[in-house]
């Protein structure tokens, strides 16, 4: 079945990234060919080092690459420059991290209004955008609370409220259950499905764990730096 | 922009309340600090001005002995003569007047009110160089002295110990032997030093001779009270009267003066100056507590730079442009400053009002040093709050957020 031509989501060809120089250098990304659609749900996994949060840094516009090429949604990236890249984030791209990066000392409420203040949204649209956002992820009753009154997995939904909160078209969760239980990765992982499924946000995952892969129709593995395999679960068809 | 920058950066102030606290009392000291110091500072310049000008203008006082803290006291050597003050103010060009002065301390007695009270001898033309003003009645005039008039004019302190409240123009005080009309109240010119210019009764020189201590000898004279001509240099004054004086004394080449002259503008000078150094010396301790308070700021703000650069992370991460960034720890830093310096100069109000009366010099606002302290100290908390946010801001958004 081959899909329609339609401008991809994400486009890279030939994607390198260098840390350092001279002698120093090290090259985490090799060259990386990757096409990903809209309403896709990829597992990016591979072994510690092998380039996974490299690849979602470029992919997110938190970093630039060394060489190469990427689009997104056909825009060259690369030709944008540090305020346009803001704004790409700003309007079409939400993060979860390992670490949460929620403000300290600062509500639920107000993480998650954050990314709407800078969207210029009033008052009134970003509280009840918030609220739903948070009941959304279950944590209605935590409007008021910050973040060392929370768990870790409260804390990441919280994060995820903030990612999902401006309806961005990419969600990139690095390593999301990385630090959390059994239980509430199922509960973090259950939450993203239903992003991808009923919102149709396409969901960029790192994890090295096989089962929370499981979730995803689609597990790109990385080693050193390249990619090993590509490989759609079989009876899921992509989302075009 | 601006606005939503300022909503954020008030929603981040009230989010870091000790922050913000450090911060504003850091500024908020040094500000009133220098306020208050070179405010008082120059409260006190003025003041001791102020008293220097009240013994008179362009004073000059001739007095016996060689002079202040000379080896040769001014006892035993002669003192002067009516006619020196006469011949003075006749030979020598660029004097105004020259009143010949003689003191001394008689019992006075109103009722059952005594004390003992210093009393000048002069003529009328004293109260002008000394410049004393009338509060109430009258001057004596050298129709008084040609007669020798037991009339006298008091000052504030000897009215008040008197007679209290009650009117003294007309009552009769007793002074030394005699008894004398009281015919005029001074203006006080309060405290010179330690002594009290207005604990005075001056009256007409001849009454003071003839009716309270009996003329002894004809070099009866203090001191000589002498007046300049405005724009006349005091100096060569100076050098004139003391060549008149030698002569009138009969001094040979080989005799040192026996006596000296007191310029009140050279002391003005001289004490203006030195309180003018205790102004820029406290300025300069005062600007120290402010860069001190400045680094206490800086410190702060170093302090709380790494989680500041996370937290530029997390809001590069959602979306915020670095100009947004920059802009809301501008207006963070501006505000904090603002406020501090804004205290600041309130408290330094409020101290300078109230140690100014405590220590009575006089109070004058002095918006210049107010707005260099505000300058100042805003610069610095916009400096040093701003500073590390530039840096931070200028990294990749994942360089920020990976800071530690
Ligand atoms: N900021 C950096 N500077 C230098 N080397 C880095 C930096 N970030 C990552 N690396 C290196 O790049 C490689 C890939 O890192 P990363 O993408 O974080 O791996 P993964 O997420 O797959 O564990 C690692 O060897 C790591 O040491
Ligand atoms: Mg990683």
């Amino acid at each position: 079945m081959n899909p329609p031509a339609v401008t991809p989501l994400i486009e890279l060809h030939g994607l390198t990234k260098t840390y350092g120089v001279g002698d120093a250098a090290f090259q985490a990304l090799k060259g990386i060919d990757l096409t990903i659609h809209r309403g896709e749900f990829v597992a990016i996994m591979g072994p510690s080092g092998s380039g996974k949060s490299t690849l979602m840094n470029v992919l997110g516009c938190l970093d630039t690459p060394t060489a190469g090429s990427y689009h997104y949604q056909g825009i060259a990236v690369e030709s944008l420059d540090t305020n346009e890249r803001s704004l790409l984030r700003r309007y079409a791209l939400g993060f979860v991290f390992q670490g949460f990066n929620l403000l300290a000392r600062t509500s639920s409420l107000d993480n998650v209004e954050l990314p709407l203040l800078y969207r210029g949204v009033s008052r009134k649209e970003r509280h009840e955008k918030a609220v739903a956002a948070l009941t959304s992820v279950g944590l209605p009753t935590k409007l008021d609370s910050t973040p060392a009154e929370l768990s870790g997995g409260q804390q990441q939904r919280v994060a995820i409220a903030r990612a999902i909160v401006t309806e961005p078209s990419t969600l990139f969760a690095d390593e999301p259950t990385g630090n959390l239980d059994s239980v509430t990765t199922g509960d973090v992982m259950e939450l993203l499905t239903r992003l991808n499924l009923d919102r149709g946000i396409t969901v960029l995952l790192v994890t090295h764990d096989d089962h929370v892969a499981t979730f995803a129709r689609r597990t790109v593995l990385i080693k050193d730096g390249l990619i090993e395999s590509d490989v759609v679960r079989a009876g899921t068809p992509l989302r075009t | 922009m601006i606005w939503n920058a300022f909503a954020i950066a008030v929603r981040e102030i009230g989010r870091n309340l000790t922050r913000a606290f450090l911060t504003v009392l850091g500024i908020f000291i040094g500000v009133a600090a220098i306020i208050t110091m070179v405010t008082l500072g120059q409260g006190a310049t003025l003041a001791v001005k102020a008293q220097i000008s009240s013994l008179g203008n362009n004073l000059l006082t001739l007095r016996p002995g060689a002079g202040f803290g000379s080896r040769a006291s001014a006892a035993g050597t002669p003192h002067f003569t009516e006619k020196d003050a006469v011949i003075i103010e006749e030979q020598i060009a660029g004097i105004a007047a020259a009143a010949p002065v003689r003191t001394a301390s008689l019992s006075t007695i109103y009722l059952q009110n005594a004390r003992l009270s210093t009393v000048t001898g002069t003529t009328p033309i004293y109260f002008q160089i000394n410049k004393w003003n009338l509060a109430e009645g009258r001057f004596f005039t050298d129709i008084d002295l040609r007669s020798g008039a037991a009339v006298c004019v008091i000052g504030p302190t000897v009215r008040k110990e008197l007679f209290g409240t009650e009117n003294p123009i007309g009552a009769k005080i007793r002074i030394g032997k005699a008894s004398c009309e009281v015919i005029g109240l001074l203006v006080g010119k309060g405290q010179a030093g330690m002594f009290d210019q207005d604990d005075t009764i001056i009256m007409p020189l001849s009454a003071l001779q003839r009716r309270m201590i009996g003329k002894t000898s004809s070099h009866d004279i203090s001191q000589i009270a002498i007046s300049a001509q405005d724009g006349v240099d005091s100096n060569v004054l100076i050098t004139e009267i003391t060549s008149l004086m030698r002569q009138r004394r009969n001094l040979q080449r080989n005799q040192d003066n026996n006596f000296n002259i007191f310029d009140t503008r050279q002391i003005a000078e001289t004490l203006g100056a030195t309180t003018q150094l205790m102004t820029m010396l406290l300025a300069a301790v005062a600007g120290v507590s402010l860069l001190v308070g400045g680094i206490g700021i800086m410190n702060i703000m170093l302090v709380s730079v790494t989680e500041r650069t996370r937290e530029i992370g997390i809001r590069l991460a959602i979306g915020a442009t670095a100009g947004e960034v920059l802009l809301q720890f501008l207006v963070e830093a501006v505000t904090l400053s603002c406020v501090g310096g804004l205290l600041g100069m309130l408290l330094a109000f409020g101290l300078c009002a109230g140690l100014a009366r405590l220590i009575q010099v006089p109070f004058n606002f002095n918006a210049q040093i107010n707005l260099i302290a505000f300058l100042f100290a805003a610069a610095v908390g916009v400096l040093f709050g701003y500073a590390p946010a530039r840096r931070a801001a200028r990294l990749n958004p994942i360089d920020a957020l990976r800071h530690e």
